[in-house]
């Protein structure tokens, strides 16, 4: 692997053994107890630091919610309300008896309850990152190979230079250029948001994801219409996607090209077909998983620029605005829940890693 | 690079073009006829329960959901008139009022609104104790005594009493504020959880007898509401009037400029110059009662001369803000009460003077300057004024550091005196002199430990007495002429003898399509109104 | 970088006197490896330039960039405003120069944290193994998990807005990786021989740590470190966007596009200028990152 991504979490220590059955088992179900322990230690700590930063921001939270102008006495009750005269240990174990009964409390900017605000403002960005991530597949794989096999050439150049410009654009400043060219120029695609105002609210949310609930209700107008808004910023967000995935598929590539099995049946006379795609490619499989689950990963903590530009209402607009309003039960909801992506896609990667490449036991 | 890029933009032509094939798209749309939709910025709203709402976009929402007690309405924004009520009267020692309820309205609900609903939203607001209940509260009311002084007198009447001084005129213009609103006693109390007179439902649903209800309010998004057909001025126009959040001015713009929106509400002054030669558009002002002003914390050594805050005074280039970025929704205002109001006082005897600065600096002491802060909100035009008053201070030898911030961080600095200077703002919480004189001018004790957070006179730790009893004075004065001539002379010595540099007063730029007619914006921030509008 | 003849035998010798010769030998070999790829040259010469504008910054430009004429605002680019004005009348191209000094601040100070602390964390790991291992990985984890720009956002609002605090936020969220990469480095440079061999000579923990392993780990730190200026220069750019970095009137590029991006229509050169700064540079150090892994890295796409 020529380049770690942002993280290959585990590398599995301890020296291999080859006992029997039953003792596979066993150390199977230590390596789950083991797995799910650090599970818990990880949500402890991210529970934790997003709390104790909450609590030494200079924002005041009482103030996020009786605004700047009111008298003392009603300062000092929803102080008490708040529960922030209790010491900062007991707010915390309060708090995460909370979060383990499914209450993640109130939320200051929107006044319900932040699990509602999560279920909606989660589903946008999911929407907008498996999308971005599928056209950084589709077209981020393909090219990367194609880097790959013509090393060197032009094509190889292209590829190279046109994934490091994805990878280097401020995303915010290419999200406005888009908006201007495709939206107010050219008149492409749409505005701004996720749906066109007049069609808001018309299908009845079930997942939250807008696709596939204007399909559940069957209205194509709806479906459409949130296609059409979907395509800039998916291009935008796809095009940093596609410019990583693009970028480790070549180098990926690369070395097992070099690898003599690759030489082999190029001698055998396999068709160069075949040695790139069933061979060296089916070899690379599972390293790109893992990138791809990364790149996806990264995506869905919400790309905070992209939504603001956008007025996108997704979950990274809606942890930052929280922070901004020091509406910490939304900061640290969210967080958790962006947290659990990324463990679990880490995880899951990893597992796929472990099954399929022998090397790695 | 230069071939990169081309390949690039090609690539993201590319998938446009066939994205738009793909779907044949016709983007460009009209909205309905029958729906008004605004951009504007809803992020501050945290409740639209009229009890607690305090924030610009929430107030202005509950203003079209709710009708008030007293009113002031879109066809004439100087008048005070009865809203749900019809007329009133005052008793001779001007303590009591007593006020007819309009016959035959209803709630949404279809609930009649009596006056039980009247004397219910009061006691209410003042039970409650949320941040705007003081604006009533300081007639004496208090959660013990409010069901005594707040009281129902038959079918069609209710009565307020008030004990402390002040004149009914003041107490009128209060009962116009969103505490005013009247809400359906019966419909909040069927919603209402354990004793909490609705507070938990009202949050985020309605329960008025105003021009629209309200459909949805999605936080950072957007704000839906209906009309209500049986308003008592006649049914809205617009059927649907949809508020969308687009905090970008650059995105508001281009929505604008599609037709996907009607109204676009916060756009800056170069981007409203930049859409003068569009003819699909219309722009319209409307003045506003909010300043922009600099203060000087006096409970800081340097800033603790009158001489100083003279200096700083001269130190402000109030014109060339005023044509450059602030050009068209900011005019140049020196005293604490915005110009064209009731009692308003507009001498401007300030100019940017470096010279005169410098020569006061050296007569307090500071003939080299001083290093100082100045907070500031960290949006525009606050970052556009902070550096251009951090640029002039420079040039009479003051090093000012500008430290911007968002409100929840600027806030609670300010209320604990630990700033040095400010930018901030300022609107009225009601349409009387009194509300910025009892904030700007007034301050009974001037002791850290009273804190009156509430108060920028107390928050810069200045007391003058004679300003102080002349607000006192000013607001229980019955006669008319003689209250208007206190509050002239109020603001004329405020303004030369404080540490507040007003500095511009808004003005409201809204760009509409063109046939898009009838929105009316008043002065303070919750006088707006959609019910007019036709397009 | 002209090298005589004889300069050229003496790096090329294959009998090296001395080990100074040697380390300059395999400088010089890397760099002629380096020197046939024109994209990393091409990153080369764009830093380089970078560090040059910023050294050479008062020469440069007219002013210090902060000078504001209200008169002269959001004049388009000119003979005499090369890249035009901004809102407040200031010179975007002195701007642009003065803000290429902040631009390495940043980045040289994430590196400065960063590079130790990585280090540090994943060579005692993987080396030291056992719980340490496993405490440190857990606490490498947490801050793996956590949403980047997120804590980076809430490290800069408990600490307040300014550029060093932006840089420490940066660093915090960026050691993580570093940790990683050196404690699998650690890993497969334990068993190897000559820490065997330096182990029985009797060389103490501590030394083999900073004299053995830490250098081995080096080299992909650094190739790791300069694919993320690009992240960390568009991080403290995305951070200054939100209003969180650099404070006013310093020009950091991402401030700029930040306070300009309301005249991308009418004016567009304000907010696209720093914006093409930023893309270049930040294209610049992915250039350089690439070519530096093709050479340094065995393992890497080199040849």
């Amino acid at each position: 692997m020529a380049e770690p991504p942002v993280a290959v979490s585990g590398a599995p220590s301890g020296a291999p053994s080859s006992s029997p059955r039953l003792e596979a088992w066993r150390r199977r179900g230590a390596g789950l107890a083991r797995v799910l322990a650090s599970l818990a230690l990880t949500f402890l700590g991210l529970t934790a630091i997003t709390f104790v930063i909450g609590r030494v921001m200079p924002l005041d939270p009482v103030l996020a919610i009786v605004g700047d102008r009111a008298p003392q006495d009603v300062y000092d009750a929803m102080y008490v309300q708040l529960g922030l005269d209790q010491p900062l240990y007991v707010q915390y174990l309060r708090y995460l008896g909370q979060i383990l009964t499914g209450d993640f409390g109130i939320s200051v900017q929107t006044g319900r309850p932040v699990l509602n605000d999560l279920m909606r403002f989660f589903p946008a960005t999911l929407e907008l990152a498996t999308l971005a991530t599928l056209l950084g597949v589709v077209i981020g794989v393909p090219a990367g190979v194609l880097a790959a096999v013509h090393q060197g050439k032009l094509i190889d150049h292209v590829v190279r230079v046109v994934g490091l410009i994805g990878y280097s654009m401020p995303v915010f400043w290419l999200g406005m250029v888009a908006l201007l060219v495709f939206y107010a120029k050219l008149g492409w695609v749409p505005g701004p948001g996720r749906l066109s105002v007049f069609y808001d609210g018309m299908v009845p949310p079930v997942t939250g994801l807008l696709l596939v609930d204007s399909l559940i209700a069957g209205n194509a107008t709806v479906f459409w219409n949130a296609v059409e808004h979907l395509i800039l910023p998916v291009s935008i967000l796809g095009a940093f996607a596609l410019a990583y995935i693009a970028r480790m598929t070549r180098s990926f590539m690369l070395d097992q090209l070099r690898q003599e099995y690759v030489l082999t049946a190029r001698v055998k006379g396999l068709a160069e077909r075949t040695v790139i795609w069933r061979h060296a490619f089916g070899n690379v499989l599972v390293q790109l998983i893992t990138t791809i689950g990364l790149t996806y990963a990264s995506l869905l903590e919400g790309s905070v620029l992209t939504e603001t530009v956008f007025a996108w209402p997704g979950i990274g607009q809606y942890i930052t605005n929280a922070l901004f309003n020091s509406d910490m039960n939304a900061v640290i909801g969210g967080t958790i829940v962006v947290g659990t992506c990324f463990v679990g896609i880490n995880m899951l990667s990893d597992a796929l890693y472990r099954t399929v490449d022998p090397r790695a036991r | 690079m230069g071939v990169g890029w081309r390949t690039w933009s090609r690539t993201l032509a590319g998938i446009g073009i066939a994205a738009g094939v793909l779907l044949g798209i016709a983007v460009q749309a009209a909205t309905p006829p029958n729906m008004l939709v605004m951009g504007t910025r809803l992020d501050d709203i945290i409740t639209l329960d009229p009890a607690e709402v305090f924030e610009f976009s929430g107030a202005e929402v509950t203003a079209n959901i709710y009708d008030r007690i007293t009113m002031y309405e879109p066809e004439n924004l100087t008048e005070l008139v009865g809203g749900v009520v019809e007329s009133w009267e005052i008793a001779d020692d001007g303590k009591v009022i007593t006020f007819k309820m309009r016959p035959g309205l209803t709630f949404h609900s279809g609930n009649p609104v009596r006056p039980e609903d009247a004397v219910y939203s009061l006691r209410r607001v003042v039970k409650l104790n949320k941040t705007p209940s003081f604006i009533v509260t300081q007639f004496g009311w208090t959660p013990e005594n409010v069901d005594e002084l707040v009281r129902v007198v038959d079918d069609e009447h209710f009565q307020i009493e008030i004990t402390e001084d002040f004149s009914p005129g003041l107490v009128l213009n209060a009962l116009s504020a969103g505490v005013g609103s009247v809400v359906d006693e019966l419909e909040v109390e069927a919603h209402a959880v354990d004793d909490d007179m609705g507070y938990g439902w009202l949050k985020n649903n309605s329960a008025g007898s105003g021009a629209f209800k309200l459909v949805s309010w999605n936080a950072n998004e957007s704000v839906v509401l209906e009309h209500n057909p049986d308003y008592r001025h006649g049914a809205p126009a617009m059927e649907r009037v949809i508020l969308r959040h687009v905090p970008e001015p650059a995105a508001q713009r281009l929505l604008l400029e599609q037709g996907d929106i009607d109204i676009a509400r916060t756009l800056t002054p170069d981007q409203v110059k930049g859409l003068a030669g569009n003819a699909d558009l219309v722009l319209e002002n409307f003045p506003k009662a909010t300043l922009l002003y600099v203060a000087a914390n006096a409970s800081v050594p340097e800033l603790s001369d009158p001489k100083v805050w003279e200096a700083l005074k001269y130190l402000i280039d109030y014109d060339g803000m005023a044509t450059s970025f602030l050009e068209g929704q900011y005019i140049p205002h020196q005293s604490f009460w915005g110009s064209g109001l009731w009692a308003s006082a507009d001498a401007k005897p300030y100019t940017l003077d470096v010279e005169k600065g410098k020569a006061l600096l050296a007569e307090a002491g500071y003939p080299d300057g001083f290093s100082m802060t100045i907070d500031s909100l960290n949006t525009s035009p606050y970052m556009e004024m902070a550096e251009s008053i951090q640029s002039t201070f420079a040039d009479a030898g003051i090093t000012a550091e500008i430290v911007p911030q968002d409100g929840s961080a600027l806030w609670p600095k300010y209320r604990a005196r630990r700033h040095q200077l400010i930018l901030a703002r300022w609107g009225p919480d009601y349409l009387d002199p009194h509300s910025n004189a009892d904030s700007f001018a007034s301050n009974p004790d001037n002791s850290p430990e009273a804190g009156l957070t509430g108060v920028l006179a107390w928050r810069n730790a200045w007391d003058d007495p004679e300003i102080t009893a002349m607000t006192a004075a000013a607001r229980s004065e019955l006669d008319l002429d003689k209250r208007k001539a206190l509050y002239e002379e109020l603001q004329l010595r405020h303004q030369t003898n404080s540490p507040f540099a007003v500095i511009v007063q808004q003005n409201e730029q809204v760009v509409g399509r063109a046939g898009v007619e009838g929105f009316v914006s008043g002065p303070s921030f919750d006088l707006v109104f959609y019910r007019n509008v036709t397009k | 970088m002209a090298v005589t003849a004889g300069q050229r035998s003496w790096l090329l010798t294959d009998t090296p006197a001395s080990a100074f010769q040697a380390r300059c030998q395999r400088t010089y070999l890397t760099w002629l490896i380096f020197r046939t790829n024109p994209i990393a040259v091409a990153g080369l010469v764009i830093v380089l330039t970078l560090v040059l504008m910023a050294l050479f910054a008062p020469i440069l430009t007219g002013g210090n960039g902060l000078t504001q004429n209200l008169a002269g605002r959001l004049q388009p680019p000119s003979a005499e405003h090369w890249f035009g004005t901004d809102q407040l009348g200031r010179d975007i191209f002195d701007r642009i120069v003065w803000g290429s000094r902040i631009t390495l601040y940043i980045v040289g100070l994430v590196a400065v944290i960063v590079v130790p602390i990585g280090l540090v964390i994943g060579i005692v790991a993987g080396y030291v193994g056992g719980w340490v291992d496993q405490v440190l990985m857990r606490i490498t984890d947490i801050f793996l998990a956590f949403p980047r720009l997120i804590l980076a956002l809430a490290f800069v609002a408990a600490l307040g807005p300014g550029i060093e605090n932006a840089v420490l936020a940066i660093a915090l969220t960026t050691w993580s990786p570093y940790a990683r990469i050196a404690r699998a480095e650690a890993l497969t440079i334990r068993r190897s021989e000559f820490i065997m061999a330096a182990r029985s000579q009797g060389a103490s923990t501590f030394r083999i740590l900073t004299h053995h392993v830490a250098p081995l780990c080096l080299s992909s730190v650094i190739v790791r470190l300069t694919l993320d200026m690009a992240g960390i220069i568009l991080t403290a750019a995305g951070l200054g966007f939100l209003g969180l970095g650099a404070q006013p009137p310093s020009p950091e590029w991402g401030a700029m596009i930040s306070t300009g991006r309301q005249f991308i229509l009418d004016q567009w050169w304000v907010p696209t200028m720093p914006g093409l700064a930023i893309l270049i540079v930040s294209l610049g150090f992915n250039l350089l990152g690439d070519g530096l892994r093709d050479v340094l890295d065995p393992r890497g796409g080199g040849k």
